[in-house]
């Protein structure tokens, strides 16, 4: 377009002597039906060709067979209060039982404590809140002071979590032996025990892969492609059957100790390799240049290579915590009564012995499980926008 | 004056040993080298007091013993009278082997279907798949194994009301009973003439590349390769009369007689496994088919290629690049996740080897120890197999 035409635009009015021109602008008309509103809307997100309409009608077909019976069996014919199994099972006049959700708020306490004892369980109500400040204050970017964050998550939570969980006589607290932790307690403890100790543990195995030291890189590298080779199912069962006989017997660690110590080194040597891909991300002239400012090594690493390695590595770092978190469950294998293990021995228990009380049981894991790690899924999302809008400015 | 200077230019800088990063790297070395070795002593010497305390034998004497236990579905001989923990290592390697196999086939189709169908212009298609990919990302697998081990296998109906499918299987809380193939003695021939077959048009594909590489004229490889293949060994087929018959299930009173079953500890694991799977191979093809880009489509479309010309020549080939590397651990995953089988009972290596032959024997380091070295040949040997197919396949830089 050239500029006369961009001139010709604003036209003189024409003279209204001429009946056959138009004076003014017409109304523009609506856009034709096949590419505005809803009908074509439709046409072009189902029903673009053959292979699509077929696709849509089928899942149509499929979800109206699905759907209506998992609402129902949730919730029109689900029991939703009562104290045992008579109001969960068969009877002449109820001959559709859906979920057993007062199994459920019958159990909830169980499920979240296991056998901790009742007159104590304030305790963990507190860790609970005091780890949900320290989550918030670390993971959210805009928190104030989020260097103290840090240190109150790995070095002050886990101190005063440890004094109110397991006891401290002392302090009026009385000593709650582990084989009676249980539940979302023992999963969420066991988890974090994973975060905490995989994080420094992970950047020191991943600095040591990288450091041209061939001992140090021989022993890192041996240590984390050995783990990541196996399966934790065998990590655990290192960790509780074989330990024990490598320490000398006044060093005999506890069940969920033994459980924590496997746990902890099968997830870092995931995050080593996450922390790895970090650092190989950075260009080299951020080395060459803590290098010409006469950094040494530890400075270097401190001020200018690990805060902007951690900081890209923040999404993968997470994506890690989710997979750990689901790994948790696999803790039964040594005995430890983590949630999915307290919902186990809950369905199989004779006071709750109904049909759908397994299905039931699955169902809240399934929730629970799935809001942790789909906030955790979005957290790690929003992160990686926010570094993508950092990164085109 | 001046010759001192210089000459001391020359020299390297003095530095105290403590502060030179030679000394000091050896110096931490060898603490850390000291360190891994007193371990690896203590260790020892404990493990060797605390076996000798507790009376557990040590070595691989066990091998040779009798086991004594059933295992509830071998592919090898296994008696529970006279088979030895040998035989139950090989046993539960095989299961292992199975499992790992068939289900990384089984999830490659899958996560490729789905991964493509979270790309796809119709909405309903792609709102699915996202989901199902989301729901199965962020459950534990142990949740899932456990939910189609308990709440649905288990749950089925028992065998006096076993649910008939097609083909004349049957479906019951006991597993899928199906029609068993059985060969006859000439069944052999058609599989002579099949992987004749294959060998010729394999000849065909490598002669069909070279000419077109000479001369550009293309031949009908798809084609010609089908009917290879098929026309073959079909014909064999029918001229030596029907060798191929089945053994179908028959439905009795308390039990079902005749066919193969595949039990529901197998199958919960198979299910589980693949569906786990399915999804974290739908990101990865996702990710691969995102990263060939726009431009990529529309110089093939300006070439004149046609679009399935495009998607096989053009996309495919480097989408595939970027999706090899972790598709390679997801199969990895799947064949580590397979040690789960210990929850649903399906004896795999981790079940029976790991599980009962150490609580039988009791020698812990020597049982796990094998086991972790099976997985970590399995890992590495999967790794290396990948590695060369990638290394075909990567982008060959100047």
């Amino acid at each position: 377009m050239t500029a006369t035409d961009a001139a010709g635009s604003v036209r003189p009015p024409v003279p209204p002597s001429v009946a056959f021109v138009r004076a003014g602008e017409s109304a523009p008309q609506p856009a034709p039906s096949s590419v505005a509103g809803p009908w074509a809307w439709i046409r072009t997100n189902l029903f673009t060709g053959p292979l699509n309409t077929a696709l849509t009608i089928l899942l149509v077909l499929l979800a109206f067979w699905t759907v209506p019976p998992i609402i129902r069996f949730l919730f029109i014919d689900a029991v939703w209060s009562g104290a045992d199994r008579a109001s969960c099972i068969y009877t002449a006049e109820r001959t559709a039982v859906g979920a057993c959700w007062a199994f459920v708020r019958d159990r909830a306490a169980f499920f979240t404590y296991g056998f901790y004892p009742i007159a104590e369980r304030w305790r963990v109500d507190v860790f609970f809140v005091l780890l949900a400040i320290g989550v918030v204050w670390l993971l959210n970017l805009r928190a104030p002071r989020r260097d103290l964050a840090a240190i109150y998550a790995f070095a002050v939570l886990p101190i005063i979590s440890f004094i109110f969980l397991s006891g401290f006589p002392a302090l009026g607290l009385p000593t709650v032996p582990t084989n009676l932790w249980g539940g979302i307690m023992v999963s969420i403890v066991v988890s974090a025990v994973g975060i905490v100790i995989s994080l420094p543990l992970g950047i020191l195995l991943a600095l040591g892969r990288r450091s041209t030291m061939p001992a140090a890189k021989l022993v890192s590298v041996i240590f984390i492609e050995f783990v990541r080779g196996v399966p934790l199912i065998t990590v655990l069962f290192m960790a509780s059957v074989m330990l024990p006989l490598f320490v000398p017997d006044y060093l005999q660690p506890d069940k969920l100790l033994r459980a924590l110590i496997g746990i902890a080194l099968f997830a870092s040597a995931y995050m080593a390799e996450v922390v790895r891909a970090g650092l190989q991300a950075l260009p080299k002239g951020q080395y060459e240049g803590a290098m010409s400012l006469g950094l040494s090594w530890g400075q270097m690493m401190r001020l200018i290579i690990l805060p902007q390695a951690l900081k890209i590595t923040i999404p993968n770092i997470v994506n890690t915590y989710i997979g750990l978190f689901k790994d948790t469950t696999l803790v039964v294998i040594v005995g430890i009564f983590d949630f999915l293990k307290a919902i186990e021995a809950a369905r199989i228990d004779p006071q709750w012995a109904a049909p759908t009380v397994s299905a039931t049981g699955y169902a809240y894991a399934a929730v629970f499980y799935f809001i942790c790690c789909y906030a955790m899924s979005a957290y790690a999302r929003s992160v990686e926008a926010r570094l993508a809008v950092a990164d085109k400015r | 004056m001046t010759a001192t200077a210089e000459t001391r230019r020359d020299e390297p800088p003095k530095v105290s040993p403590w502060n030179d990063p030679r000394v000091r790297s050896v110096l931490f070395q060898a603490l850390l080298v000291a360190a891994v070795v007193f371990m690896i002593y203590e260790a020892i010497t404990n493990a060797s007091e605390n076996l000798q305390r507790q009376r557990i034998a040590t070595g691989l004497g066990f091998w040779d013993n009798v086991a004594g236990f059933g295992i509830s579905q071998s592919m090898i001989h296994y008696s529970e009278v006279t088979s030895t923990y040998g035989r139950v290592f090989w046993v539960g390697l095989i299961n292992t082997l199975l499992v790992a196999i068939v289900g990384i086939v089984l999830a490659t189709f899958l996560g490729f279907a789905v991964g493509i169908a979270r790309l796809s212009k119709n909405i309903l298609v792609a709102c699915i798949a996202r989901w199902y990919v989301e729901l199965i990302r962020n459950l534990p697998l142990l949740l899932q194994l456990l939910f189609w081990y308990n709440a649905v296998l288990k749950a089925l109906p028992s065998v006096r009301d076993s649910a008939a499918l097609p083909l004349g299987s049957f479906l019951n809380n006991r597993g899928l009973f199906m029609p068993k193939p059985v060969t006859g003695p000439t069944f052999d021939l058609v599989i002579v003439t099949f992987l004749a077959g294959l060998a010729l048009a394999i000849g065909f594909r490598m002669w069909a590349r070279k000419r077109q590489e000479r001369t550009g004229q293309q031949a009908p490889v798809g084609r010609v390769t089908l009917g290879l293949l098929f026309v073959p060994s079909t014909l064999t087929f029918l001229l030596l009369g029907n060798p191929l018959t089945f053994d179908a299930p028959v439905a009795g009173r308390f039990n079902i007689s005749g066919g193969m079953v595949l039990q529901p500890e197998f199958l919960a694991l198979l299910f589980g496994l693949v569906l786990y799977t399915a999804a974290f191979i739908a990101e990865v093809v996702r990710a691969g088919i995102l990263a060939v880009s726009r431009g990529q489509t529309e110089a093939a479309s300006a070439l004149g290629l046609r679009p399935n010309q495009t998607t096989k020549l053009v996309i495919v080939p480097q989408a595939l690049r970027v999706i090899i590397p972790p598709l390679t651990s997801q199969y990895l995953n799947l064949t580590k996740n397979s040690s789960l089988a210990v929850f649903v009972g399906y004896p795999d290596l981790a079940n029976v080897f790991t599980g009962t032959v150490l609580n039988q024997t009791g020698q812990a380091i020597e049982v796990v120890g094998i086991t972790m070295m099976v997985y970590l040949t399995l890992s590495l040997g999967t790794s290396m197999i990948m590695n060369w197919y990638n290394g075909r396949n990567a982008l060959v830089e100047r």
